[in-house]
């Protein structure tokens, strides 16, 4: 392999912010008092919050070293699968940055609002149409916070209908946030355990589906990045057992405005808007999970809604079988406006575009590779593939030392040890961001680390090599957690 | 992580599918996670016991086991009511990965039907098992 993006550079080290600096320096000149002292009552006054004491410049490089540290996908490739690391726009963070949105404040009166209004009023209809369904709610903050909303929206529906169920349906490939978010509900989890080609078949949820089962909350496609091909054939299972489908849309990427989620049975989903409508993910967050619905279960959506009324927007807490609030105001405004700007200027041709590169990209990685890595399921996969360490086992090298190898190539690693199907599993998604000299590179990097591990499988155990810290102690910081610096 | 004919699958235990071991210790049943399991695991960083008092049927899960992998759940090899739960774990989750079958045992049960011991495995019908996975 020639060079590799991989390099060691000067990273400089940084102390706490508490540990910089000196009493009495500052870094900023305060304009000249021209009202009269006057001394607060004693009640209104107290200690001073512990500050350190700096001048700009120690903050400005203080922020600017830790930002060295960092590796994000302004950096460079981010194929962490089911994460949809895909890049982010900066005309997004502009029009979110526009005065009128971002000076907006929540308790305004609607009539000062408008715009803010008319973009979420909008939003919903775009997220509506891309996803097939009827409505949408853009109050849940993130993907597991929407997962409740759909949750709570079932749990309303069954309670509405007289006899509320027991049981939710969760594949075997689900994230951990599914069962989870079903067990907060009072619902008991009920695995389905996929087939020989990493999907559901109809067979196993029919085996399972009954009266007492609420529905079924599924992903797709799945974590194998695998299209659940039966979802329709599924959904007429669940539907005639009195049950609701569940779509996780965490992987929504793959099928942007390609399926149409409530044609093939889905009633309610949840879309992550830091995935597929690329606002900042990870750190640079917050998120945003919009859920939804199909009709019959439009009522229950949180409230207040947004109507609009010859061009005014306002909001309405007039559904009385609502599930009510999921947060405070009205979500995170801030990412919408980052989604509706991705939306507007991708335009319905290319969101489908861009859904069609992922796809191809993870096909391409899925066979430049399949010789160098054990693939689990090898079949056309969506917008990731999942191998495995399998290969490499007599060398005694495992995914997590290959994962960590991958940093010292340039690259941050994959999702590893998930879905948890997949012995080893290693999960590339490396969506439609990039290009193909950029996967060649990841491909050759991964080819160059399968022959490390077997001639120098050292380089491995040892890695990484080249970032500033060396192979964190995982174990002992998950058994011993010190939180406090 | 460890060839099958590395394991140690001593022969005076007894072993489910879901790899638990359980040994008959007078009319006790002691229980805890065997060899292969632990390995597969890596490093335990948590254990999830139940209460001394809490009582199981055969196959319901009674405690759940967190590796820097995974979560796994554990299924009760043989039905029963617990008589008292390993608290070391709970300071000292590595003691599974050191000593699976001493002082990493996670519980032990009385019995509701002695005779559910016949239905697990033997030490060497667990091993010919493994051998067919491979």
């Amino acid at each position: 392999m020639k060079e590799t993006v991989g390099a060691t550079g000067l990273i400089l080290n940084e102390p706490l912010l508490w540990e910089k600096g000196k009493k009495g320096r500052c870094g900023y000149s305060l304009p000249r008092r021209d009202v009269e002292s006057f001394l607060l009552d004693n009640e209104l006054t107290g200690e001073c919050p512990d500050f350190p004491d700096l001048s700009e410049v120690d903050v400005v490089r203080h922020y600017t070293r830790l930002s060295q540290w960092n590796f994000g996908v302004d950096t460079g490739m981010y194929p962490l699968g089911s994460c949809t690391m895909k890049y982010s726009p900066k005309t997004n963070e502009r029009q979110a940055g526009l005065s009128g949105f971002a000076g907006a404040h929540p308790l305004l009166p609607t009539g000062l609002s408008q715009g803010t209004l008319k973009m979420m009023f909008e939003l919903e209809r775009y997220l509506t149409e891309i996803t097939g369904m009827d409505a949408t709610t853009l109050q849940p903050a993130a993907g597991a916070h929407g997962e409740l909303t759909g949750m709570l929206i079932i749990h309303a529906y069954h309670k509405n209908r007289g006899a509320q169920r027991s049981k939710i349906l969760v594949p075997d490939t689900a994230h951990g946030t599914n069962p989870a978010t079903a067990t907060l509900c009072g619902y008991r989890s009920v695995q389905v355990e996929s087939n020989e080609n990493g999907i559901l078949s109809a067979k196993a949820v029919a085996d399972l589906m009954d009266e007492d089962t609420a529905g079924i909350m599924l992903t797709n496609p799945n974590t194998l990045g695998l299209f659940e091909e039966n979802i329709r054939e599924i959904s007429e299972i669940v539907h005639s057992k009195g049950g609701i489908v569940y779509c996780d849309g965490a992987n929504l990427n793959a099928v942007m405005g390609i399926v149409k989620m409530g044609k093939i049975g889905v009633d309610v989903m949840h879309l992550n808007l830091h995935k597929t409508f690329s606002t900042p993910h990870g750190g640079g967050g917050p998120g945003s999970g919009p859920v939804c619905v199909k009709k019959h279960l439009e009522q229950f959506l949180p409230v207040p809604r947004i109507v609009e009324e010859k061009g005014n927007y306002a909001f309405s807490d007039n559904y009385p079988e609502s599930i009510g609030k999921m947060q405070a105001f009205h979500g995170n405004i801030g990412v919408m406006i980052k989604a509706y700007s991705y939306i507007i200027s991708m335009g319905p041709k290319d969101l489908k575009m861009a859904s069609r590169l992922a796809v191809l990209n993870a096909n391409y990685i899925k066979e430049s590779l399949k010789d160098t890595l054990d693939l689990a399921y090898d079949r056309p996969c969506m917008h990731e593939c999942v191998f495995s360490d399998e290969k490499q086992k007599d060398d005694h090298v495992t995914t997590l030392d290959m994962a960590k190898r991958l940093m010292d190539y340039g690259f941050h690693p994959p999702t590893v040890y998930f879905p948890l199907v997949v012995h080893g599993a290693i999960m590339v998604e490396p969506t439609e961001t990039e290009s193909k000299e950029d996967i060649d590179k990841f491909i050759e990097a991964f080819k160059a680390i399968a022959d490390e591990a077997r001639d120098a499988p050292d380089l491995l155990h040892n890695a990484p090599g080249k970032s500033k810290v060396r192979r964190l102690d995982e174990v002992s910081a998950a058994r011993k957690p010190c939180l406090a610096g | 992580m460890k060839e099958i004919s590395e394991l140690n699958l001593p022969a005076d235990l007894r072993y489910a599918d879901d790899h638990e071991w359980a040994r008959l210790e007078e009319d006790k049943v002691r229980v805890g996670l065997d060899d292969y399991a632990q390995d597969q695991l890596g490093d335990i960083v948590f254990v999830e016991l139940p209460q001394a008092g809490d009582t199981f049927k055969k196959g319901e899960v009674f405690a759940t086991v967190e590796s820097v992998k995974a979560v796994s759940e554990c299924y009760m090899p043989v039905g029963g009511k617990i008589v008292s739960v390993n608290n070391d774990l709970e300071e000292s989750p590595e003691l599974v990965n050191n000593s699976p079958y001493g002082d990493g045992w996670f519980v032990v049960i009385n019995p509701s039907n002695p005779s559910e011991m016949d239905t697990l495995m033997t030490s060497e019908a667990c091993l010919e098992k493994l051998k067919g996975t491979e």
